[in-house]
């Protein structure tokens, strides 16, 4: 496989890359060893920073914020709810902190408005009665998957080739450079070489690993932040706690939910991350003081996604780590590798600045004099990207009027012509349709049901429709029940604890999966 | 506000799912003056097969082609299962009276010998029970003898594919085939539900024959999803088989399904018959003890409409899809009597994070304690109260859903304590 630049991760910075390159007309692959956004890009609040979250502890990054987020907004709309935010203090918050709080900001060129406390009660009526400060800022909610996926599809509809499932294993590197890459397919097993001129590390929390591939020494701190999906939209705007940046405080509505986090924990690795019931319980408890209904309002699911910091030595707390990113060009470093770059940390807000910085040193490298197009070219709101918005597939359902095109998932109200789409455009880039991939790609299993019986449904539809065959749907039933039960596992008390029996009588009382080792 | 109506009781079952069905069952057997309240839903989710013991030990997935080998090896390593409280004879008649009941009510049930018998999934699994629907026996056998067979699927019908069936069990079960359908008169979806309503008419029936006879070519059995009638089956089974020439069978569907809603109705029918009071669309509201020691309860569907007073009270309420145990974020408690729960001493404890780690989830043994006699017991082991009973999947120290013994375990159960309430009475 011929290309001149190989990016290693398929998050927002990697598709963003790609997409990047491919407006410069350089031809790149992108491989991803799970699928796209598996990592923090898909694991975060999906929210669109105004800033002001940095503005004491990270000035410079708060100010990027400020820039790429109006940027994004004239340039992927389709991809923005520009819902505003409020930061909100209830009694007992730091004083100080809020005091202070409307100067740094302007400091740091952040927009706020003081909001009397009536009006800020009217505007959400969730909020607490115990609420003692309120200011509007310019923040706004982002689709990540939406993002990343059309960032890809353009990219590829440009030429750029992606590799889903497909691991770096090794680089033959030979007088300081990387000579030759061989990739692994997990899905097939088959191994590929390939010689690009320049490789990209943009594989997020991964990026330590990938570097020690080429013998370079990244040291990662690997912070986890967990959050909770509710099941009904809580607030109109993003709600932010006012105070120094901890757990628990900042509610981002998606669509037709809200989204609930964070927590910074430790973990020793990227790899096998759970959201603990100790994180969903703080989360639940702190968020309540910002607005009492969510201490009892249905949650559906929890996730969780792991910072790709980049440590810089005797950190206490995760938080105070630069959020900024970090641009490496490894042909600098001691044990030089010349085509080597790797690009980590930031946010998912500042993944296109990051993308344009990257882009412009490959450029450098390959003598490419093309200048960036991502900041004046608006992102194409691709057919690939449209399901997973909630409310497209019903609305275009009910439009559509066809008896004959049942709802596989009748909680998002999905139906098998999504189904049909998806597994096209999968199956148009070489891709193998999985039922995985599918949940990532639309809104099936994300329902309070969280696919106790979608996931059959979809199952046998995807053997009538030839896409499966053999015994591997007993295999993607399992994969795919797992994968919600990762998010559902610290929720069940109450009606998702009936709802996860019923679950388990279905498919392991009656068809036994778990006997189908 | 309206005034409530009155009843009295010897003896109040609270649920009608599987334990509550047979316990006001084995209740009217022994004369014993029953009143029966409980909203019935949970029973229309049962496959319609009768699991008494699959899989034991269940870590190591292994199925028991004798089930009642099975259950002694489960009481002598578990001999905290409900199951020990009653051996195996007394669960053979348990399971052998009830069959007999169904029978009664029109539903014909088919034991392989007093072995477990082996069923083909609509995930194309094998799943292993021991009483099968009369209109499943067929699959059990043609499943066994690797017959070749005309599996139909139908147009619209969700979560059943003729097709995933063949490609999944292919390898078990060579010669199956597939035909897809349009079921008569229908377009878009199709439901299980009005489908089998409309194949308890013979001349339905026939249509469907005439559809299928044509592609019979070799086929040596014909299998369909469970849509073959609901007040009717046998003989729709018995009909079809009649005008195809070869053994004609039902495969469980996806549930809800029209083989929970026959269990269901021959409970809801043939119960009253034997002296029930059943109060199927009202559930109990609250509880107390009065100073004599009987039970005072009201019910009621979306208020409490009807005061029932108790001598004693069979307590079939299910778990958590039943809403007899009810949890929050710290701990689980029984839904009317707040009676002590065995359970995992934290939430962190309740839920493996693997879905289907083949142990189990230990949440799945939390549960009732009991006595000898199906009472519950406090945590010092005394009875909580003389007449209090408990049966069914509420019970501790079981998983009904991967040991695969639900229907043995709230029959069974409901034979023991009905027995024990009977007994101890005439004491």
């Amino acid at each position: 496989m011929q290309t001149q630049v190989l990016i290693i991760g398929g998050g927002a910075t990697g598709t963003g890359l790609a997409r990047d390159l491919a407006l410069r007309g350089v031809s790149c692959v992108l491989a991803e060893k799970q699928d796209i956004n598996a990592g923090a890009s898909g694991g975060n609040h999906g929210l669109l920073h105004s800033g002001a979250r940095y503005v004491s502890s990270d000035p410079a990054s708060a100010c990027e914020c400020k820039k790429e987020g109006r940027l994004l907004k004239s340039l992927a709309p389709h991809c923005i709810e520009e819902t505003g935010g409020l930061f909100v203090a209830v009694e007992g918050d730091d004083e100080k902190y809020i005091a202070d709080f409307p100067d740094i900001c302007a400091n740091a060129g952040i927009e706020t408005h003081a909001v009397d406390l009536e009006r800020a009660k009217e505007m959400e009526p969730a909020l607490s009665e115990k609420l003692i400060a309120a200011y509007a800022v310019d923040d706004a909610t982002i689709d990540p998957f939406k993002l990343s996926l059309d960032n890809i599809a353009h990219a590829q509809q440009l030429g750029a080739i992606l590799l889903r499932h497909t691991q770096v294993t090794r680089f033959e590197i030979h007088r300081h450079r990387i000579e030759r890459v061989f990739l692994r397919d997990h899905v097939t097993g088959k191994e590929t070489v390939m010689a690009p001129e320049i490789i990209v590390n943009a594989s997020g929390a991964w990026a330590g690993e990938v570097a020690s591939l080429a013998g370079a020494d990244i040291d990662m701190v690997y912070s986890k932040g967990s959050l909770l999906v509710t099941q009904e939209r809580i607030s109109h705007r993003v709600i932010n706690r006012l105070r120094q940046p901890t757990n628990g405080d900042i509610l981002v509505p998606g669509g037709t939910v809200s989204i609930l986090g964070t927590t910074s924990e430790r973990t020793e690795s990227p790899d096998a991350i759970y959201p603990a019931i100790h994180e969903v319980d703080h989360i639940i408890e702190q968020g309540a003081a910002m607005m009492p209904v969510l201490g009892s309002t249905r949650y559906i699911r929890a996730y969780c996604g792991v910072r790709p910091l980049i440590s810089s030595g005797g950190l206490t707390d995760d938080r105070s780590v630069s959020r900024g990113f970090s641009l490496i060009d490894h042909g600098k470093e001691d044990h030089a590798v010349h085509n080597f770059i790797t690009i980590s940390g930031g946010k998912l807000t500042t993944f296109r600045l990051m993308a344009e910085k990257t882009a412009d040193l490959v450029c450098r490298h390959l003598n490419i004099p093309e200048p960036c197009r991502t900041r004046t070219e608006p992102l194409p709101n691709t057919v690939d990207a449209r399901w997973t918005e909630p409310g497209l597939a019903p609305n275009q359902w009910i439009r559509n009027n066809n008896p004959e095109d049942m709802l596989l998932c009748e909680c998002e109200m999905v139906s098998q012509s999504v189904v049909d789409t998806i597994v096209a455009s999968l199956r148009r880039r070489q891709g193998r349709p999985d039922m995985k991939a599918i949940g990532l790609r639309s809104r099936i299993g994300k329902g309070p049901c969280q696919g106790t019986f979608c996931s059959l449904r979809v199952a046998s539809y995807l053997y009538d429709s030839q896409a499966f065959s053999g015994n591997e749907g007993v295999d993607q039933l399992r994969t795919f029940l797992q994968e919600r039960w990762r998010g559902q596992r610290p929720l069940l008390w109450d009606m998702p604890l009936v709802q996860a029996e019923l679950m388990e009588a279905m498919h392991c009382g009656l068809y036994g999966l778990e006997l189908e080792q | 506000m309206p005034a409530m109506n009155e009843m009295q009781c010897d003896l109040l079952v609270i649920g009608s799912g599987m334990a509550g069905m047979a316990a006001a069952m084995f209740a009217g057997q022994h004369h014993i003056d029953t009143v029966q309240v409980g909203i019935t839903g949970e029973i229309n989710f049962a496959s319609g097969l009768l699991d008494v013991l699959g899989v034991h030990p269940q870590d190591q997935g292994i199925p028991w082609e004798d089930p009642w080998a099975g259950i002694r090896q489960l009481i002598k390593d578990t001999p905290d299962h409900p199951y020990a409280r009653l051996g195996v004879d007394q669960i053979q008649r348990a399971m052998d009276t009830c069959i007999a009941f169904l029978k009664s009510a029109g539903l014909h049930y088919t034991t392989r010998h007093n072995l477990n018998s082996h069923i083909i999934t609509p995930a194309g699994t094998v799943k292993t029970t021991y009483a099968v629907p009369h209109s499943m026996a067929a699959g059990a056998q043609a499943l066994a003898s690797k017959t070749p067979t005309l599996l139909v699927d139908f147009h619209g019908l969700k979560g059943f594919s003729a097709r995933q069936i063949i490609e999944t069990a292919g390898r078990r079960w060579p010669g199956l085939k597939q035909l897809r359908l349009a079921f008569p008169g229908t377009r878009g979806e199709l439901y299980t539900e009005h489908a089998a309503r409309s194949l308890d008419l013979a001349a339905n029936r026939k249509a469907l024959a005439d559809l299928i006879r044509p592609h019979l070519v070799g086929a040596k059995a014909v299998g369909l999803p469970a849509i073959l009638g609901i007040y009717r089956t046998s003989e729709g089974v018995t009909d079809l088989e009649h005008q195809l020439g070869v053994p004609v069978f039902e495969i469980p569907t996806m549930v809800p399904a029209v083989t929970g809603l026959r269990l269901r109705e021959a409970f809801e029918q043939r119960l009253p018959a034997t002296g029930i009071r059943a109060l199927y669309q009202q559930k109990v509201w609250d509880a107390m003890v009065l100073p004599n020691g009987e039970f005072r309860f009201s019910a009621g569907g979306l208020a409490p409409e009807t005061t029932i007073k108790a001598r004693g009270v069979i307590l079939a309420s299910g778990r958590f899809f039943g809403k007899g145990l009810r949890a929050d974020r710290s701990r689980i408690r029984e839904a009317i009597f707040d009676l002590p729960v065995v359970q995992p001493k934290k939430r962190a404890l309740w839920h493996h994070k693997d879905l289907l780690q083949p142990s189990g989830h230990p949440i799945n043994r939390a549960g009732l304690e009991t006595d000898e006699h199906f009472r519950p017991v406090d945590e010092k082991g005394q009875v909580i109260h003389p007449r209090l009973h408990a049966v069914g999947s509420i019970l501790a120290h079981q998983d009904w859903i991967r040991q695969k013994c639900g229907s043995g375990l709230s029959i069974a159960t409901a034979f023991g304590a009905v027995d024990a309430y009977a007994q101890l009475s005439r004491q």
